[in-house]
């Protein structure tokens, strides 16, 4: 599975040369990273190239990594059902770059989208309706975002005075507790004072 | 002659309609009785399963899998726990998987029964769910025989399965199989030849191959327009290969051919899980990896073993480690793919967990699949998307 894999990521990085940033097989998973003014070529490639085959769109999703200069990753994931293999495609982008929009090669990317931008606020230029998906009408922030709290800022309740549900920010009765289970012993990447003299 | 006045109208579907599934609110454009378009409105279910998972340990994370499809349970937990096996690099033991199999097939003549039989009800038949009903509260009940929950199970955990099952339990499955084929023939007999049924669902809602694939259908959606294609046979996990069993391939990509594929599929499901309950009868061992470091000990070694107290104190504060990296694990759910996508950075907790549902996708095309036909028929083609809110809004 491996080498089939391997050969299909060299066979990639031979065909579309520079617009394939790196690839490689973890897991049992090619992953490939592209720029994102190259998706829609890569992907294209990937659909209409007979030895990949890649027809089948499977999930567009986005991962949060607030520490690096573009924070945000956007993963396709495709399936060729003839080659029986599948390919996970990652492309790097911040708040303000928008990423262009696959909806040209799979006409299924459109609510794919729509929720990585609700819930991450990645823009996606060509998708024609960006709007909200899976949150509240009116809803403000986005949620998946490693900065945005677990219990969100707004609250709703049926408010029996005024005959609607009103919404509050949120109050919590207790702080909402995040253990850190890490234990302090294993891993440490720092030196304790005189254990430097220990080694050798 | 006069020249008729002609309007347009927009109107809800839902959110609380009862052919709607769920909590879903449709705004559908009509052009007299003639849909022209349908916008879904989606997310009124969302509980942020995704964000929730991030902030708990590998094994907490299991429960929120019950909640998505809640007519399959298992089947979800099953991915879940499936890609984090391959980041950690275990072996499940036999029975184990036999366990696992024999409940993805329960869970999908759960799933299949309340899909076919409510399909019916939306058309206008009100037997076939009745008749359906009471073996889907049976196997609920092995449900909770199994693992003590009739529909939240939180059984198949990362490394096998919680706890074995007992001898009795097995028998009843056994002796469950063949009067539940019956029912299955009485309900066929009720709708695959019934003129009413096959007015409202034939040729309705078609679907094209290539474009089924590039909207993200899988399962039976894509089946039904002739791909061969099933992640049990194509791309086995656990002991699938092992498995006798066929796979049923549509036509015409219609409602009506992807009713059939589901009573198909039903019957394939009570062979595999046949099939199970033989290899069961032979094989014993354990259920779950031996790996004192992933799996939590029993009670009983817990009381009397220094290091099983060790082990099950660290699993249940810190949990365990998973070795960084991202997988993408599928498996085939009754809906369709179900798949999960973990990035894990080396902590306890997931860094990030996509679930990719397969009626995300399939609700997605509801547009595509109703404009043009009549306003009933939009009841009719959700009924045979076979979507369930638990696991669209996640």
């Amino acid at each position: 599975m491996d080498e089939t894999l391997s050969e299909l990521g060299e066979f990639i990085e031979l065909t579309l040369g520079d617009k394939v940033k790196s690839w490689s097989v973890a897991y049992g998973d090619l992953a490939l990273n592209v720029s994102h003014d190259q998706i829609i070529n890569v992907l294209r490639f990937l659909r209409d190239d007979a030895r990949c085959g890649f027809v089948a769109l499977v999930d567009i999703c986005g991962v949060d990594w607030p520490a690096r200069e573009k924070r945000f990753d956007v993963v396709y994931h495709l399936l060729s059902p003839v080659q029986n293999l599948r390919v996970r495609v990652k492309v790097q982008t911040d708040e303000a770059t928008p990423v262009p929009s696959v909806i040209s090669i799979f006409k299924g990317a459109e609510w794919f989208e729509r929720e990585a931008y609700d819930m991450y606020g990645i823009l996606f230029t060509g998708n024609p309706d960006l709007r909200r998906l899976l949150t509240d009408y009116g809803f403000d922030g986005f949620p998946l975002r490693k900065d945005f709290p677990l219990t969100g800022y707004v609250e709703v309740r049926y408010d029996d005075t005024k005959k609607r549900v009103v919404y509050e920010p949120v109050q919590l009765t207790q702080e909402f507790r995040s253990f850190d289970f890490l234990s302090p012993w294993e891993g440490t990447d720092y030196v304790l004072p005189g254990d430097e003299k220990a080694s050798n | 002659m006069a020249e008729a006045q002609v309007r347009n109208f927009n109107i809800n579907f839902g959110p609380q309609h009862p052919a709607a599934h769920g909590v879903l609110r449709l705004v559908l454009e009509l052009d007299g009785e003639v849909v022209t378009r349908v916008d879904p409105h989606i997310g009124l279910l969302h509980r942020g399963t995704e964000k929730l998972i991030e902030h708990k340990t590998y094994l907490q994370a299991v429960p929120y899998f019950d909640r998505l499809d809640y007519v399959a349970p298992m089947n979800q937990e099953h991915a879940y726990a499936l890609a984090v096996e391959r980041l950690l690099g275990i072996e499940v033991p036999k029975r184990g998987q036999l366990i696992r199999v024999l409940y993805s097939e329960i869970g999908r003549l759960l799933s299949h029964l309340l899909n076919v039989t409510t399909q019916a009800m939306d058309v206008g038949a009100l037997t076939p769910p009745l008749w359906g009903f009471e073996p889907r509260e049976e196997l609920m009940g092995f449900y909770e025989r199994g693992c003590g929950a009739r529909m939240h199970a939180a059984y198949v955990r990362p490394g096998g399965v919680h706890q074995d099952l007992p001898a009795q339990l097995l028998e009843d499955m056994w002796n469950w199989c063949d009067p539940f084929l019956k029912t299955l023939d009485d309900i066929e007999g009720l709708l695959t030849d019934n003129r009413i049924f096959k007015q409202r669902n034939v040729d309705i809602g078609v679907v094209d191959l290539d474009e089924a694939w590039a909207m993200g259908f899988s399962g039976v959606m894509v089946r039904g327009s002739g791909a061969k294609w099933d992640l049990r046979k194509s791309q086995p996990y656990e002991c699938y290969d092992e498995m006798e069993f066929d796979i049923a391939i549509g036509k015409n990509g219609d409602c009506y051919d992807r009713y059939l594929i589901r009573m198909f599929e039903m019957h394939q499901s009570v062979r595999i899980i046949k099939q199970c309950l033989e290899m069961l009868g032979k094989e014993t061992g354990p259920v779950s990896s031996t790996d004192g470091k992933v799996v939590p000990p029993k009670r009983g070694e817990m009381k009397r073993s220094m290091e099983a107290l060790i082990h099950h104190f660290k699993l249940y504060t810190e949990g365990y480690k998973v070795p960084e990296g991202e997988i993408y694990a599928a498996v085939e759910a009754p809906k369709g793919e179900f798949g999960v996508y973990l990035v894990s950075d080396g902590t306890n907790k997931p860094y990030r967990c996509k679930i990719k549902a397969p009626g995300f996708a399939h609700l997605q095309a509801l547009d595509y699949l109703c404009r043009g036909h009549m306003l009933a028929d939009v009841a009719a083609v959700i009924g045979s998307i076979d979507i369930v809110f638990g696991e669209i809004d996640r």
